[in-house]
């Protein structure tokens, strides 16, 4: 029994893996196919079991509207608080995520996945908030009508003629656990609502009515059960692929999808979604940019950015293209990449202008090969008609006044000769300033250029004059020559320069990107990286650019530019950005309000920071070409900080390290140097004591020298920590008095005492020697210290020399030795604390006597160096101040 | 034992060491020869052929534990260190370079001498006496036998052999390092296998195995048979 006991318990151990290791709570959705189909009904239904079995389930957000039936289903369940959003003085409830978040339930319902937040909440879509409540590992249960899907958008707009605003990205519902469909009956349905037990907004009861008709429910009835089945279909699929069981797989589709600013490339992008899932395929949507043609003007560009970004909600891979044209550009990418199905639009153009231009399907079908090419139609009206593409004249009312200055001159010139050559050698003048106004100007100006050309030819230069008369009809001929010339060649040069244009901003960006990346490699530490970045983002994207990067756990601006200055707003949207690793802020789907787009630095090693830019212009958004650049730029600069805070901590590390080697060898010096004279003491005062030694009176008298020399040696380096000490804490107090060097010197002589016996010292004072004002007991010890120096470091049979020299304001005192002198790049650092000349014979000290000496010195107001002599041994000066300044 | 005549190299760079040391291992009787740097050491070590060694860590050429590895490379001649240093770290390295016996500086000369008697009896007797006798404690090494207090003592193998490990080295610090390679053979390195047989060792043969007698520690070092 006891070892049944000690059994884990299975419950037990799940959970306990799944406190270690978070995962992405599940979602249930029940799918329904109209209001009243009883989806929240179902939903509470299955919260009650889920709590009965002991689940811990909270009430998120549930819309009663007033049913009893439901509203009696409510009691029982925990419910949060709802957020109250102000939208121009109207408090409207919200899902409060982050109480749910703090309340950390196992599952949470959340009703209406495809509720549209009140702007100025977190994220402007309900789904957005539930995927960030999953994200923490919370379960969820939610309901969903069909007509919210977003492929199925054109489908019910269609069916019903109800444009639904409110959608849900199919990949929620694919990516969902569990898909409950709450089913029917669209008769039982619409008894219910004859019945008044659906719930109807007063405002929108027409509209509504006319939508609950039984052939719609029917079709959305369809529909739902429909996607419901495509679902399980995949399921299974996908079972019976990793189990490996053969099935008749389609090979490989791929397709692609050419969208254009025309409001229908979204219902192309809904269609090829259809048709991609119908084939299990994955898909493509591409755009071509067209080198000849003009740029597209902002609106176009915010529509195809749009339809992009649906498409890679839909699941889409998205790419610009640039090419020549575009069933060139889009058929070699085609190939490139392996599709099997190019999808496109069907013309709306009107036709004539196919008859010029030829037909894009045409010439993409002609030359497609083995690619199947889907035509699709145009069904409905667009909803908002494509901005027409304006004409772009370069600051126009100049080149105007130009083309007509060009006009004047061919005339003035014209008259000036007219008398001496034929009207139809005159028309070349006109020519010429068509041609180079259709270079220089454009082709507005180059057109009037061309028009007033003609009629000032007729005016002046054709006979007769100041009449706008023609007598010949052979100069018609020459007025449609000029037309047709300034068209062509303006035409063409506006051609060439669009394209030149088009050229040099991809190589503006090439060449940012690739200048960004040469800077970054240039910089050194985490500050010059941050900088290079801001100033190439802000000069390419001429915007507010702001770094922010963690410290302490909490996001700042490590950098950003002069005048960008962060709001509590903007610090969340970053915060929010870098806790997600996602991007948030402008432009995206979270927080879209703020005024900063925040992109997360992310590398292998993780998220290391969120770089924000802010447009000039407030609410300006990106371009999707815009978006790109930024993103690599993006990438770029995660790396280089990446990098610099890398090569930071090596230095950091490397620093350390060096610090504690210095300290250990400090260590090891002072104990080496405290404890050496101490082995001699002891060893000497134990022999003594030691019965057994046989040791004569000589023998006894040595050792007993010995240890009271290297007593004597103790003594001095404890002084000198002690000095170092006293220096160090600022604690050292200056006795100023006269003093005469000489009596100086001939004190710390005397104070060597036997240390100096068999050494020769030469003494040499310049006899008009004044007093110096200082502290002779600390002047004394400098003296000690230097002559002690000079005889370790030099040959016991050499000389000692100490010249005593004085200027105008100063006193010299040098000591010198014929010892071995300092190696020249130590010259400096002897004076360090510690700081030991290596020797080849090892000669006791701490190192700390010249540290002391120069610590004093400089005390005084005097300075002190050394200096290799000429002959071989060191020269240590000093200078002192005659007057010390008080 | 005679001590008169037995030559004592020096290893050490200060001049004040040296000399009390000169003036008390001749008082002991012994000769005494000094090196100061390491190059000199070897050398003195081939021309002189002393009978012991007592060697400073911090010498001014090279690392002491350099010394020793090397001499030990040629040479069975008994290492005394003598340093400053008193990590543990250094002294298992000295250890584990073949030094005999380590002693911390300062030091008594009491305690020096006697561990400098230690070394070389142990040099004198070699393991070839087949039984060994420390107070109450016989080791018949022989006949596998042990006996403590006049009881015989039932030792597992592992026991025996690491009891053979140190009776053979009686007196000289054995590392943890080496005990394990003696007994348990090459690339055994677990200390805690070590310190549970040393444990059940000393209640097998110590009187008091909170206070042992026969098996000293050397904290973080390593074990000893006391002599």
């Amino acid at each position: 029994m006891k070892s049944m006991d000690n059994r884990p318990d299975p419950d037990e151990l799940l959970k306990h893996v799944q406190a270690e290791e978070p995962v992405r709570g599940r979602l249930k959705i029940f799918l329904g196919y109209a209001a009243g189909v009883g989806k929240t009904y179902a939903m509470l239904e299955a919260a009650h079991q889920r709590r009965k079995q002991g689940v811990e389930v909270v009430v998120g957000y549930v819309e009663t509207h007033g049913r009893l039936e439901t509203e009696a289903f409510l009691s029982g369940l925990e419910i949060l608080p709802r957020r109250q959003v102000d939208y121009h003085g109207v408090h409207l409830p919200e899902l409060d995520v982050d109480a749910v978040l703090d309340r950390r339930p196992a599952l949470v319902l959340v009703d209406e996945l495809a509720h549209t937040n009140t702007p100025g909440s977190r994220h402007p879509k309900r789904y957005l908030d539930v995927e960030e409540i999953l994200d923490a590992g919370i379960d969820v249960y939610t309901t969903l009508n069909i007509q919210h899907l977003e492929s199925l958008n054109d489908a019910v707009a269609q069916v019903t003629g109800v444009v639904v605003r409110e959608t849900v990205p199919d990949r929620v519902l694919d990516e969902a656990s569990e898909i409950e469909v709450i089913d029917l009956p669209p008769d039982e349905l619409l008894a219910r609502l004859k019945e008044g037990r659906v719930y109807i907004p007063e405002q929108a009861k027409r509209a509504i009515q006319k939508f609950f008709r039984k052939g719609n429910l029917s079709a959305l009835r369809e529909m739902s059960l429909r996607r419901a089945a495509e679902r399980v279909d995949d399921q299974m699929r996908a079972y019976m692929r990793t189990r490996a069981i053969p099935g008749p797989w389609p090979a490989g589709e791929r397709l692609l999808v050419c969208i254009s600013p025309s409001p229908l490339a979204e219902k192309l992008v809904r269609t090829t979604r259809r048709l991609a899932d119908g084939l299990n395929a994955e898909w493509i949507a591409v755009y071509v940019e067209v080198a000849s043609k003009p740029e597209l003007n902002p609106a176009n560009r915010e529509r195809i950015g749009k339809t992009l970004q649906l498409a890679e909600e839909l699941g889409a891979r998205t790419r610009t293209l640039t090419g020549r044209s575009i069933p060139e550009a889009v058929l070699a990418y085609a190939r490139k990449h392996n599709v099997t199905k190019i999808v496109i639009g069907k013309p709306v153009r009107p036709r004539w202008r196919e008859w010029i231009g030829g037909s894009l399907v045409d010439q993409l079908i002609y030359a497609s090969g083995d690619i199947d090419v889907y035509v699709i139609s145009a069904q409905v009206e667009p909803k908002q008609p494509a901005v027409p593409e304006e004409w772009r004249p370069h600051r126009p009312l100049g080149r105007y006044l130009l083309g007509i200055g060009l006009v004047a001159l061919a005339t003035l010139l014209g008259m000036f000769i007219r008398g001496n050559l034929e009207p139809a050698n005159l028309v070349m003048l006109y020519l010429a300033s068509t041609v180079i106004a259709a270079i220089f100007l454009g082709r507005g100006p180059s057109l009037l250029v061309s028009v007033l050309g003609v009629l000032t030819f007729d005016f002046f230069l054709i006979p007769p004059y100041m009449t706008m008369a023609v007598n010949d009809t052979q100069y018609l001929v020459t007025f449609s020559g000029l037309f047709v010339v300034s068209l062509v060649v303006s035409t063409l040069t506006a051609r060439v320069r669009e394209q030149a244009e088009a050229a040099i901003q991809r190589e503006a960006h090439t060449s940012a990107l690739y200048t960004l990346g040469r800077d970054l490699t240039s910089a050194t530490n985490l500050q010059q990286v941050t900088e290079i970045i801001i100033s190439h983002i802000s000069q390419v994207f001429g915007r507010e650019v702001a770094i922010f990067l963690p410290e302490n756990g909490q996001l700042r601006v490590f950098a950003s530019t002069p005048d960008y200055h962060p709001d509590t707003n903007e610090l969340g949207v970053a915060a929010w950005a870098f806790d997600h690793g996602q991007p948030a802020g402008l432009g995206t789907d979270t927080l879209p309000a703020a005024s900063l787009r925040c992109q997360p630095l992310k590398t292998a090693g993780g998220l290391i920071g969120v770089l924000g830019i802010r447009p000039k212009e407030p609410g300006r958004l990106l371009t999707p070409e815009q978006r790109q650049t930024f993103d690599s730029f993006a990438h770029q600069a995660a790396l280089a900080v990446e990098r610099a805070s890398l090569a930071e901590q090596a230095r950091q590390a490397e620093l350390l390290q060096a610090t504690e080697k210095l300290q250990t060898s400090l260590l090891n010096s002072i104990s080496h140097d405290l404890r050496t004279p101490l082995v001699s003491i002891t060893g000497a005062l134990s022999s003594l004591r030691e019965k057994t030694l046989m040791l004569d009176q000589e023998a006894r008298d040595s050792l007993i020298e010995t240890a009271d020399e290297e007593a004597g040696r103790l003594n001095r380096l404890v002084g000198n920590l002690l000095n170092m000490t006293r220096i160090e804490a600022g604690a050292i107090h200056l006795k100023m008095e006269p003093c005469d060097i000489q009596d100086a010197v001939g004190a710390a002589l005397d104070q060597m005492g036997d240390r100096l016996a068999k050494r020769q010292v030469k003494v040499s004072l310049p006899p008009d020697l004044s007093m110096v004002t200082l502290d002779i007991a600390l002047f004394e010890q400098v003296l000690v210290n230097l002559l002690d120096n000079a005889v370790k470091y030099s040959p016991p049979d050499t000389e000692i020399g100490i010249d005593v020299t004085q200027t105008l304001r100063t006193v010299q005192i040098a000591i010198s030795d014929c010892g071995i002198g300092i190696p020249a790049e130590d010259l400096e650092r002897v004076f360090d604390k510690f700081y030991r000349v290596q020797r080849p014979e090892s000669v006791s000290g701490t190192g700390l006597g010249l540290a002391i000496c120069k610590g004093i010195v400089e005390a005084h107001g005097g300075t002190v160096w050394a200096a290799n002599r000429s002959g071989g041994g060191t020269v240590i000066t000093i200078s002192l101040p005659k007057e010390v300044a008080s | 034992m005679t001590k008169v005549g037995l030559r004592v190299l020096v290893v050490d760079d200060e001049v004040a060491i040296k000399r009390f040391l000169r003036v008390a291992l001749n008082g002991e009787g012994f000769i005494v020869l000094e090196a100061g740097t390491g190059q000199e050491a070897l050398l003195a070590l081939t021309l002189e052929r002393p009978d012991l060694v007592l060697l400073d860590l911090g010498l001014p050429d090279m690392d002491g534990v350099e010394v020793a590895r090397r001499l030990r490379e040629w040479s069975q001649v008994p290492v005394i260190i003598l340093s400053v240093r008193e990590q543990e770290t250094d002294k298992i390295a000295a250890l584990d370079a073949g030094a005999d016996d380590y002693l911390t500086k300062p030091f008594g000369v009491g305690e020096l001498l006697a561990r400098i008697r230690t070394v070389l009896r142990r040099q004198a007797s070699g393991s070839s006496e087949p039984v060994f006798t420390l107070g109450d404690l016989k080791v018949d090494l022989a006949n596998r036998l042990v006996t403590a207090d006049g009881r015989d003592v039932q030792l597992t193998p592992t026991e025996y052999d690491l009891l053979r490990a140190l009776v053979i080295q009686a007196g000289k610090v054995l590392t943890n390092h080496q005990l394990l390679r003696l007994v348990w053979g090459e690339g055994y390195d677990d200390l805690h296998i070590l310190r549970v047989n040393i444990s059940n060792l000393r209640h097998k043969i110590e009187p008091d195995p909170s206070r042992p007698t026969y098996i000293h520690t050397e904290s973080g070092v390593g074990y000893r048979l006391k002599l």
